[in-house]
């Protein structure tokens, strides 16, 4: 075993512990910290598959945004604390676990089948230039959509959270 | 590295995310339970993308894209819940029923 793929496996146990913690922590401000975790667990991936640029724009957009967003709305939404008012009955969430547990389940097994030999092969980091002239020469059109789309998601923001 | 690893690293943060949409009732948990999902598809486009050796690198650039739209998505949503949370005092989901009937 490489040190690449130790390094992995540690990355993937906390980012995975992490996730878990985010969707059955009981304060909803321990569950956003979680979320920090995972992310950045995420980030680390990223670098091991020879994305960094990814990886900083992870770090930057979801650890350093998009997280103070959801604390922004913890804050104001004043969530309680506590199983009972976080989540929903027993029963819904036995049903829930049975879905997600079947979700993993039925990926796991699939994606072995399809590629449980495939390796990636090991090669020079993707450079920020090479993915700058991917978008702008490849990507445009989709490049374009979605910095309109920020601009609609930005006024539809100010609009609806407006007190007039 | 096996492609397998990120793989089911990616389907396990899926399969978390999809049970914190289910089992929350708290609208802010079930916006960072998707942000959760979003990233495991991210984790996806990015392993596919060293595996095939791409020459566009359209895993990176999509994933690029996938956080441009999550930032959206994720700023619409918590205005829609301080608008509910305004008007209705609570943002749980189970509540907010005025399209019921």
């Amino acid at each position: 075993m490489t040190g690449q793929e130790v390094a992995f496996l540690i990355l993937a146990v906390i980012g995975g512990l992490a996730g878990v913690l985010v969707v059955t922590a009981r304060n909803v401000v321990h569950a956003a910290l979680y979320l920090v975790i995972a992310l950045s667990s995420v980030a680390g991936v990223y670098l091991l598959l020879a994305a960094p640029f990814v990886a900083f724009v992870q770090v930057i957009i979801y650890v350093g945004a998009i997280v103070v967003l959801i604390l922004f709305g913890i804050m104001l939404t004043r969530a309680p604390v506590g199983r009972r008012v976080l989540d929903n009955s027993p029963r819904a969430r036995a049903g829930a676990f049975v879905v997600g547990a079947g979700v993993f389940a039925m990926l796991t097994v699939f994606l072995a089948g399809a590629f449980g030999e495939a390796r990636i092969a090991n090669r020079a980091a993707t450079t920020t230039v090479a993915l700058g002239e991917s978008i702008f020469r490849n990507y445009v059109l989709p490049f374009e959509a979605v910095s309109l789309l920020l601009l609609a998601a930005l006024i539809g923001a100010i609009v609806l959270a407006r007190r007039d | 590295m096996p492609l397998l690893y990120p793989l089911v690293f990616a389907a396990f943060l899926f399969s978390a995310g999809v049970y914190g949409v289910l089992a929350r009732r708290n609208a802010v948990m079930v916006l960072m339970s998707i942000e959760l999902m979003l990233n495991a598809v991210n984790v996806n486009l990015v392993a596919f993308n060293a595996y095939l050796q791409d020459q566009l690198v359209s895993g990176q650039v999509f994933a690029l894209f996938v956080i441009a739209v999550a930032a959206a998505e994720v700023g619409i949503g918590l205005a829609i819940v301080l608008l509910i949370f305004r008007n209705r005092e609570t943002v749980n989901i189970d509540e907010v029923d005025l399209l019921r009937w």
